[in-house]
C-alpha cells in the first residue's frame, strides 16, 4: 500500500492533533476500480517557518496549510514554495477566506481549499479529491517520462542506423583513395559495390523515416480514392519480380478479379512493397510467395506467405517494433532497415485494422494484413 | 599481391561483413594470408585447424562480449598466440568500454586493443610489432 505524506500547518494545537488522527487511521482508492489503497503518514508544524524547515529536508505529497498563521501567512509559505519549486500539493485551510485571498492563493498556486470549522468527514473528502488528483497527474507524467524515454531511444538506435553505414562506405573510400588494398580491378569493383549497397540501405532507412514521421505526425495528406488491392498487389509483385528470379521463388497472386478499396494508393503500395520484397529476402532458394487477399469478418484480408526461414514466436511478438530486426546468422548479410512492418503496422491502424504474423520455424511465415472496407 | 606461401597467416574476425573485408583486403595487400570468420564458434573451428600467426578479433557487439570470450577461448586452445581486439564500442557510445583490472585483462588475454575507426597503419604497425620474435610481453 502506498502511503502519502501530509503535513499539517496550524498554530492551534488542537487543530493539529484533530487532522493527524483522522487522516491517521483513513485510507483511500485512488482509483475505485482497482483495489489499490492509500494511506497518510502525518508530520506537523506549528508556524510557516517551521513547515518550511522541515520542507526544506523533505517535500510532502500533501500540504494542508493555514492561511492565517503567526510570522509569516500561509500566503508567504505559497510564495516560497513557488520560488523553490517545490512539489506538494497545498489544500489552504481558513476561517475567513474572502474571495480575494482565495483568488490570491490560488494564484500563488494553492490546490483546493478547506472552510474551517470543517468535520472530519470534510477532511476526508478534501483529500479524497487531492488523491485523485495527485494520481491523474503522476499518471501523467510516467506517461509523458514513457513517450521521452522511446523518442529518445528511437533517436539512438536511428543515429547508430545511419552511422554504422556511413562508417562503412567512408572505408572503402579511404582504402581506395590511400590505395592501401593495391588496385586489382575485381577487389576495387567489388568494394565500390560494397559501398553503393551501404548508401542504397541508407537511403532506404531515410525513405522509411519520412514516411514513418509522415503517418505518426497525421501531416501527410491522404489522398484517399477509389483503388484495387488486387492492381497494388501486382505492382508490387513487379518490383520484387527481378529479386525473386534471380533466387529463382516464384511469386503467386490469389485475388479476386475486383478487391475495391477507397484508400491512398502510396499507402498500398507501401503496405504491399514492405510484404512481399520480406517474403523474397527471408525466402530460401526456389521458394515460393503466395499473395492472397481475401474477405473476412467485413475487412480485406491480405495473406503474404513464404517458405523461408521462419520465426520462433518470441521474435514474432516484437517484429513489429521500430528498428527490431532479428539477428542470426541467416539474416546476418540480409539487409534491411528495422522499419517496414513497424510502418506496415501503422498503416494498417489507419485503415481500422491490424498486422500480425504467423511462423514456423524453418518453414516459412505468413503476416496477415487486414484493412476496413 | 599473391602473399608468399611463407607469409605469417592471420585470423580475422568480425560479424560486420564490411569491416571483415576492408581488413581482409589491406592486410592481403601488406602481404598477409587471411582467413576470415564471422563468429566466434566459426573461430573457434578456424583456429583449431589452421594454427594461425596471429588473430585479429572484433569485439563483436551483436553477440554482446564475443570478441572477449573468444581471446579467452583462442589463448587457451594456443597460448603463444597474439591476439587483436579491435573494439567499436567508444565510437558508438561514447563510452570507453575495455578490460579494466589487471584481472580482467588477464582474462581476456588481449596483447592489444585498438578502438575503432583504426587507421590500417595503425592496425599493421600492431600485427608487425606482435609478430616480431620474442615482442610480446
Amino acid at each position: 500500500m502506498d502511503t502519502l505524506r501530509v503535513l499539517v500547518v496550524d498554530d492551534e494545537t488542537g487543530m493539529r492533533l484533530a487532522v493527524a488522527r483522522v487522516l491517521n487511521t483513513y485510507t483511500v482508492k485512488p482509483d475505485e476500480s482497482d483495489g489499490h489503497a492509500v494511506s497518510f503518514a502525518v508530520e506537523t508544524a506549528e508556524s510557516g517557518e517551521a513547515a518550511l524547515e522541515m520542507m526544506s529536508a523533505s517535500v510532502p505529497d500533501i500540504l494542508l496549510l493555514d492561511m492565517k498563521l503567526p510570522g509569516m501567512s500561509g500566503l508567504d509559505v505559497l510564495r516560497e514554495i513557488r520560488e523553490r519549486r517545490l512539489e506538494t500539493l497545498t489544500v489552504m485551510i481558513t476561517a475567513y477566506a474572502t474571495l480575494e485571498t482565495a483568488i490570491e492563493a490560488t494564484k500563488r498556486g494553492a490546490h483546493d481549499f478547506l472552510p474551517k470549522p470543517f468535520t472530519p468527514e470534510d477532511l476526508r473528502v478534501a483529500i479524497r479529491r487531492v488523491v485523485r488528483h495527485l494520481a491523474v497527474q503522476r499518471e501523467a507524467k510516467r506517461l509523458a517520462e514513457e513517450k521521452r524515454q522511446v523518442r529518445f531511444q528511437f533517436i539512438s538506435v536511428l543515429g547508430h542506423e545511419l552511422k554504422a553505414p556511413l562508417a562503412a562506405v567512408e572505408g572503402y573510400l579511404q582504402i581506395l583513395k590511400d590505395g592501401s588494398a593495391g588496385s586489382d580491378p575485381a577487389v576495387v569493383a567489388r568494394m565500390v559495390d560494397r559501398a553503393l549497397a551501404r548508401t542504397e540501405g541508407m537511403r532506404k532507412l531515410i525513405v522509411d523515416l519520412l514516411n514513418m514521421t509522415r503517418i505518426e505526425s497525421g501531416q501527410k495528406r491522404r489522398d484517399l480514392v477509389a483503388s484495387d488491392l488486387r492492381d497494388a498487389a501486382a505492382a508490387a509483385i513487379e518490383t520484387a519480380a527481378q529479386a525473386a528470379a534471380a533466387r529463382g521463388i516464384e511469386i503467386h497472386l490469389e485475388a479476386p478479379e475486383r478487391a475495391p478499396l477507397v484508400a491512398d494508393r502510396g499507402e498500398l503500395d507501401i503496405i504491399f512493397n514492405n510484404l512481399v520484397s520480406n517474403a523474397v529476402k527471408y525466402n530460401r532458394d526456389r521458394g515460393r510467395v503466395t499473395v492472397a487477399i481475401d474477405r473476412a469478418d467485413g475487412r480485406w484480408r491480405l495473406r503474404v506467405a513464404d517458405t523461408g526461414i521462419g520465426l520462433a514466436p518470441e521474435d514474432a511478438q516484437r517484429l513489429f517494433q521500430d528498428f527490431v530486426r532479428i539477428k542470426n546468422e541467416q539474416t546476418r548479410t540480409i539487409p534491411g532497415t528495422g522499419l517496414g512492418l513497424s510502418i506496415v503496422r501503422k498503416l494498417a491502424q489507419l485503415y481500422g485494422g491490424d498486422a500480425t504474423v504467423e511462423s514456423e520455424p524453418g518453414a516459412g511465415s505468413t503476416f496477415t494484413v487486414t484493412l476496413k472496407g | 599481391m599473391t602473399p608468399e606461401p611463407t607469409a605469417a597467416h592471420i585470423l580475422l574476425v568480425d560479424d560486420d561483413e564490411d569491416f571483415l573485408y576492408q581488413h581482409q583486403v589491406q592486410l592481403e595487400h601488406a602481404g598477409y594470408r587471411v582467413t576470415t570468420a564471422t563468429t566466434r564458434a566459426e573461430a573457434e573451428a578456424l583456429a583449431a585447424e589452421m594454427s594461425p600467426d596471429l588473430a585479429i578479433l572484433d569485439l563483436m557487439m551483436e553477440q554482446h562480449d564475443d570478441g572477449f570470450v573468444l581471446s579467452h577461448h583462442l589463448k587457451r586452445l594456443r597460448p603463444g598466440l597474439p591476439v587483436i581486439l579491435v573494439t567499436a564500442v567508444t565510437a558508438e557510445t561514447g563510452i570507453s568500454f575495455s578490460p579494466t583490472t589487471g584481472a580482467e585483462r588477464a582474462w581476456v588475454g588481449a596483447d592489444a586493443l585498438l578502438a575503432k575507426p583504426i587507421r590500417f597503419e595503425q592496425l599493421k604497425r600492431e600485427v608487425e610489432r606482435l609478430l616480431r620474435p620474442g615482442a610480446r610481453r
